[in-house]
């Protein structure tokens, strides 16, 4: 095994450039799990916790471009106002040293669909930003994830940052775990208004392959707000319209039965957490949170 | 600056400041406090020595196969590697256990469950030892798979150990059966007849784990006379020794073994786990070997807490009196013996708990199968039981319309009461009122996630920090749940332990040495030693000698019975030291006084010998001089006797303990989330010799029932046997938000047969914890839940 | 490979070691400071709970080259770290941190093996926030886990110890 220290973001490309097979390494919470266990033995580790620039983030008015390294206990407590739903999610990750840690670029890069981060980058909607010696894209957050443990980079690729809608309205997270404290999710639901677009949009972790967003019902919800001019009037949603919404998010799923809980629990539990989520979110933009933005 | 590293020693812990002084009964910090709180405290995991290899275990991928050849040749070939072996290269026994030698070394044609040792490696570094075994080429045969009471008497069941010779071969309804306990007393089918209500019902216990801390870890060195010193963590030193020594080949006094730190045993460190591995490659390379499991290794290491399948039926009468209890206990015991057979005496002599019932009709039995061995873990037999019959309680007197509470109370047992071993309770037995304190405790506040006035605090709510839910479809529930656990060991074991003392002046001043062989395991033994040192002999200095195998035997850490036991040696050792001390004193100082004639009369204190007016007429400098008196003592209980192997009667258990819980529980009913909010206890100890430590006991026991209740299980795929969770990300144990606030309430009500009045502290709260909690939990949701532990899919119906 | 850092303001140099092991396995087996405990090597239990560069990290989970030229505090520093202004000189006896003697004095320590990595993380929090309510020490002790106590005695002694330094201010 080699040890491969860039300083830089160039050098560290040119690394992965060099060495496709290289693992990259930040909070070293998944990577160095494997490590310990056995479970993994890679050629080199490229380690960036010494590229300064990845652990930086700025802010412009629609969006937050998030430095990949960016440990999850400084989104709770930079980033409360601008990404509200990740910041609810960092801290349901893992433990107080976890959080310290891990990144959302290392979420992104094992891409478990249990990660906590994802459900609530595809709700608030983002892009990753992967990065190259051959030039720099952008992936949608919903084509980012192939398969279990699988995602869009090409080998040569890293992770830069990740570019995340900033908050137009209210936004939540919520995550089933058999603990009250440091627990990887049986299943967690997050859901985001967008009342700038008049859009509502979700994100669904560890009920599928991959995390997912409940299309349907995003498209039922946006609908209904809008035919009913719910947007306008900040009225109490139509109860029949929640339970809808509940059933379509936990028809969203396609779980399975393993060790942490069966496949009929997650369904049910993400339409409990659909229902919970969305009164939440929609009592506070009812409270004048996000209402002022779609005026604008 | 390059690291400096020496050989570690094994702590000696030793009175170090004048902070830490106290007698019986008071409150007092540990001697190994300052110790543990700097890092330096060396733990088994913590020892490192000059030239020391590493060792790793090549363990089983299949719970039941035949071993058709092991070929070492690729792993003896890579650099750094310096021995290799297998079960073909054991140069002596070939096989341990407690009480049935039945578990190989490693393993030889077979292997009988998914993790079993098949081949050992020493090498330069852990990782060279890692890539060896990876390279150990192994060729199995998958054997059918033996996972529960159907498949194990099956009539074509394989048998796991055919031609089995051990003692309780000749009992057993069938060979995959380690043993059958029934206990017949009254007349069950006439009471049946009688009763006005009958409850039957099925329960089911899942497997726990231990989870210790500190992983199984110890290292042996190589000494010049051809034996071995094994520096370990375990919880007792010398029943690992004598099962050490055939293996090795040696006698046992060339097999010496001294306790380093251990983090944490609950009965997991009751079988070896690698200690013969690490001697026979100390042996073998002639260099000190240091073997540390990792968590996922830990978890095939050890055994765990029995899973069983339990059947009750309970009778009674309408104004609330038991007429009867029929049930039967199948405990799988997985591949090898282990403790089954005392956890089956315990299931079925305290399968009924605390009441008085007539007529009772037992039958517990353990099961051998593929699945991982089960064993010693803090109230075993008596936790799975006290699940059952609990539940059986709240049932029963639902359906009498009785408040649960008083129901217990009408049938509960008390001092006088006859067991259903026939067996009388001599000393205190204060059930009832043990459940009225509990009951008496005001209730913790409502709604505390709303206290601040701000905005919801989820911490204080089902699911806590994962945010789901602000309140919505939490309800309350509160239940109660009353145990009984045995103390020390018995059916007639001769259990014994070993205290030695020596008292002489240093610097002017007397200070006693307690030397025993007592596993310090964290539960405080240390501190209660030096407090009975200085309580008998009136010193304030108490130095504790390393525990070791060069005294005699302390038995085991376990039982709850090391305070009533070594505490039981060291204060008869030490009354032999004080008459000692004042027979010298007599010889040199009897013209003196005339109380020097009486010594029932004179006490030792503050290094002086007074009479019992308070007259002070010498002193231990004086009577010492530079002579020291130093000596062994053995204690033994009262002795017990085996059950009837027909009808279980007999005075099996030498004393017993008692522990009541109240849990207060928020259940958010539509995602099935628990949060216990309080869990309260009152338990009679006898006498609290460290009352600081007593509580700590009730803590933590408690807190092992809770996770039992609500989160902790070890799971075996029903198709291969094989653990799906050996990890701490999926074995999950209660986090410090998961654990309430837990009121304690201690009783003192002297056994007078026991040292001091005091009875044994620690697997008692671990009993009706887990019923309590499940009971709340059924009060909030209505739901039966005969099952433990409750997951989250239970209570939603999903 | 070979690694420099600071530790417990001592610098140190370990010599030939392999990429893959720990910040945790160089300090306990190559540094000889064995303190800092190896529970679970997964990060969830928090028993080898360290502070780079001042952050409590699992150092199960640090690679031993990204501590390459960092700070590191461990249970063996804490009561250094607790008095920068006086460390002690070798062969003489630090006195413990407020924390330290708390764990002590409420009976928090049974066994110990959770012992330092609880140390490091309440000392932690303490010195962010020297008045937490009980809610907040159980979230900041969240990644600890201990299996002897049932946690009483613990946030007895991190109360207690907030309050001796807020005695003592």
């Amino acid at each position: 095994m080699d040890f491969l220290r860039p300083a830089g973001w160039e050098e560290a490309l040119a690394a992965k450039a060099e060495h496709p097979t290289a693992v990259p390494i930040a909070g070293g919470t998944d990577v160095m799990v494997e490590i310990n266990f056995d479970h993994r033995r890679p050629e080199y580790l490229l380690d960036l916790t010494r590229v300064a620039e990845l652990a930086e983030w700025e802010a412009t008015d629609r969006t937050v471009r998030l430095g990949a390294g960016v440990p999850y206990t400084r989104i709770m407590e930079e980033l409360r106002t601008e990404l509200p739903g990740l910041a609810l999610a960092a801290h349901t990750v893992g433990s107080p040293q976890i959080r310290n840690r891990g990144t959302v670029g290392g979420n992104l890069g094992a891409a478990s669909p249990a990660g906590d981060a994802h459900p609530a980058l595809l709700a608030a909607g983002a892009e990753v930003e992967a990065a190259s010696v051959r030039g720099t894209r952008r992936i949608p957050v919903e084509e980012f994830f192939t398969g279990v443990k699988r995602h869009a980079l090409e080998p040569d690729e890293l992770i830069r940052a990740v570019h995340i809608r900033r908050a137009d309205g209210p936004q939540q997270f919520s995550k089933v775990g058999t603990r009250n404290a440091m627990v990887i999710a049986v299943c967690a639901f997050a859901v985001a208004l967008h009342p700038r677009t008049r859009t509502v949009r979700t994100g669904i972790g560890s009920a599928a392959p991959t995390p997912v967003r409940a299309w349907e019902a995003e498209e039922f919800l946006g609908a209904a707000l809008e035919e009913g001019g719910f947007w306008d009037s900040g009225a109490p949603l139509d109860p029949s319209a929640v339970r809808r919404f509940a059933e379509l998010c936990a028809g969203a799923c396609r779980p399975i039965d393993d060790v942490r809980g069966t496949a009929a629990y997650r369904r049910h539990a993400v339409g409990v957490m659909a229902r919970r989520t969305l009164g939440w979110t929609w009592e506070a933009y009812r409270g004048g949170e996000g209402r002022t933005a779609q005026c604008a | 600056m390059a690291a400096d590293r020496t050989a570690s020693a094994p702590t000696t812990v030793t009175q170090a400041t004048g902070a830490i002084r106290g007698t019986v009964g008071e409150s007092t910090l540990r001697p190994d406090g300052t110790l543990k709180v700097t890092g330096e405290f060396a733990y088994s995991s913590d020892l490192w020595h000059e030239d020391m290899l590493w060792g790793f275990t090549l363990r089983s991928p299949y719970a039941h196969a035949a071993i058709r050849s092991i070929d070492t040749a690729g792993a003896l070939a890579l650099p750094g590697v310096y021995a290799v072996m297998t079960h073909a290269d054991l140069p002596a026994g070939t096989h341990y256990g407690l009480e049935i030698r039945d578990q190989p070394v490693l393993a030889g044609d077979r292997v009988r469950y998914h993790g079993e040792p098949v081949a050992i490696v020493a090498a330069d570094h852990p990782e060279t030892a890692r890539r060896a075994a990876a390279r150990i080429a192994v060729e199995y045969e998958e054997l059918p798979l033996v996972v529960d009471e159907a498949t194990a008497t099956a009539p074509d069941a394989p048998l796991l150990h055919p031609g089995r010779r051990d003692h309780h071969a000749s009992h057993v309804p069938h060979p995959n059966i380690v043993h059958r306990q029934p206990i017949r007393r009254g007349d069950v089918a006439a009471a049946r007849a009688r009763a006005d209500v009958v409850v039957r019902r099925d329960y089911e216990v899942g497997m726990q784990d231990q989870a210790f801390l500190g992983p199984e870890s110890g290292l042996a060195v190589p000494a010049e006379d051809g034996g071995v010193d094994l520096y370990i963590a375990t919880q007792w030193l010398h029943v690992d020794r004598d099962q050490l020594a055939p293996v090795l080949g040696l006698p046992a006094d060339k097999v010496r073994l001294t306790l380093s730190g251990v983090g944490g045993a609950f009965g997991a460190r009751e079988d070896l786990s690698m200690q013969a591995h690490a001697c026979l490659l100390a042996l073998s390379t002639g260099r000190p070997v240091k073997i540390v499991y990792n968590r996922y290794e830990s978890f095939f290491g050890h055994v765990h807490r029995h899973p069983a399948k339990l059947t009750y039926e309970h009778g009674a009468t309408r104004d609330g009196t038991l007429l009867y209890v029929q049930c039967r206990i199948v405990l799988d015991g997985g591949a090898y013996a282990s403790s089954s057979p005392a956890v089956v005496g315990n299931a079925a002599s305290l399968s009924i708990g605390p009441y008085v019932v007539e007529n009772v009709d037992v039958e517990a039995i353990a099961l051998y199968s593929n699945n991982p061995p089960c064993g010693a873990m803090r109230g075993f037999g008596a936790v799975q039981a006290c699940f059952a019959y609990e539940a059986q309680m709240d049932a029963v007197a639902a359906e009498l319309g009785l408040d649960p509470v008083e129901f217990r109370r009408r049938n509960a047992m008390s001092q006088g009461a006859t067991m259903p071993t026939g067996q009388l309770v001599d000393s205190p037995a204060p059930v009832a009122e043990l459940l009225r304190r509990v009951k008496a405790l005001p209730m913790p506040p409502e709604r505390a996630w709303e206290a601040a006035g701000g905005p919801v605090d989820v911490r204080a709510l089902p699911g806590g920090l994962s945010n789901t839910t602000h309140g919505e479809a939490v309800v309350r529930g509160v239940g109660y749940a009353v145990g009984i656990k045995n103390v020390g060991f018995s059916e007639g074991f001769d259990d014994y332990s070993t205290a030695r003392i020596r008292l002489e002046v240093i610097g002017g001043e007397p200070v006693a040495l307690v030397h025993t062989a007592m596993a310090e395991v964290g539960q405080g033994g240390v501190t209660v030693h030096a407090q009975i040192a200085r309580t008998e002999l009136g010193v304030d200095r108490v130095t504790l000698h390393p525990a070791d195998t060069r005294v005699g035997s302390a038995g085991s850490t376990s039982a709850s019975r090391q305070t009533y036991m070594t505490g039981g040696a060291v204060k008869h050792a030490c009354e032999a030291v004080r008459a000692e001390v004042l027979r010298r004193g007599r010889e040199r100082f009897g013209a003196s006084h005339p109380a020097w004639a009486e010594p029932e009369r004179l006490r030792l204190e503050d290094g002086k010998v007074v009479t019992d007016g308070g007259e002070v007429i010498g002193d231990l400098a004086g009577i010492l001089g530079d002579g020291a008196v130093d000596l062994e003592r053995e204690f033994r209980h009262r002795p017990t006797e085996p059950f009837d192997r027909r009808t279980g009667q007999g005075f099996g258990h030498v004393q017993y303990s008692f522990c009541a819980h109240r849990a207060v529980v928020e259940v958010d009913t539509e995602l099935g989330l628990v949060k216990v909010v309080e869990l309260a206890a009152a338990q009679d100890v006898g006498k609290a010799i460290n009352p600081l430590s007593v509580v700590g006991q009730i803590h933590g026991g408690s807190t092992q029932g809770l996770g039992l209740a609500v989160m902790e299980e070890i799971v075996v795929s029903p198709d291969g046997a094989r653990v799906r969770n050996p990890s701490f990300t999926d074995y999950l144990i209660p986090t410090i938000l998961d654990t309430p606030a837990m009121p304690v309430e201690v009783l003192e009500l002297a056994d007078d047969n026991a040292p001091y009045g005091l009875r044994g502290v620690g697997e008692a709260p671990t009993l009706s914890s887990t019923p309590a909690v499940v009971a709340a939990i059924r009060a909030a949701t209505g739901l039966p839940l005969r099952r433990v532990p409750v997951r989250p899919e239970h209570l939603t119906g999903g | 490979m070979r690694v420099n850092m600071r530790v417990n303001g001592r610098p140190y140099e370990a010599d030939d070691v392999w990429e893959g092991e720990s910040l945790l396995y160089v300090l306990r087996e190559r540094l000889g400071l064995p303190g800092s405990k190896n529970a679970c090597e997964q990060g969830e239990c928090g028993s080898c709970t360290v502070r780079l560069d001042g952050v409590p990290v699992c150092a199960c989970l640090v690679a031993a080259g990204q501590a390459e030229g960092r700070e590191v505090v461990t249970v063996e520093g804490l009561a250094d770290h607790a008095r920068p202004s006086e460390p002690s000189r070798p062969g003489q006896v630090a006195p413990l941190a407020p924390v330290q003697q708390a764990f002590i004095d409420a009976g928090a320590v049974q066994c110990g093996f959770c012992t330092p990595g609880l140390l490091v993380a309440a000392d932690e929090l303490l010195e962010r926030d020297p008045d937490p309510s009980d809610a907040d020490i159980r979230e900041a002790l969240s990644g600890n886990l201990c299996r002897c106590t049932g946690y009483e005695k613990i946030l007895d002694a991190v109360r207690l110890a907030a309050a001796r330094t807020g005695e003592a201010v």
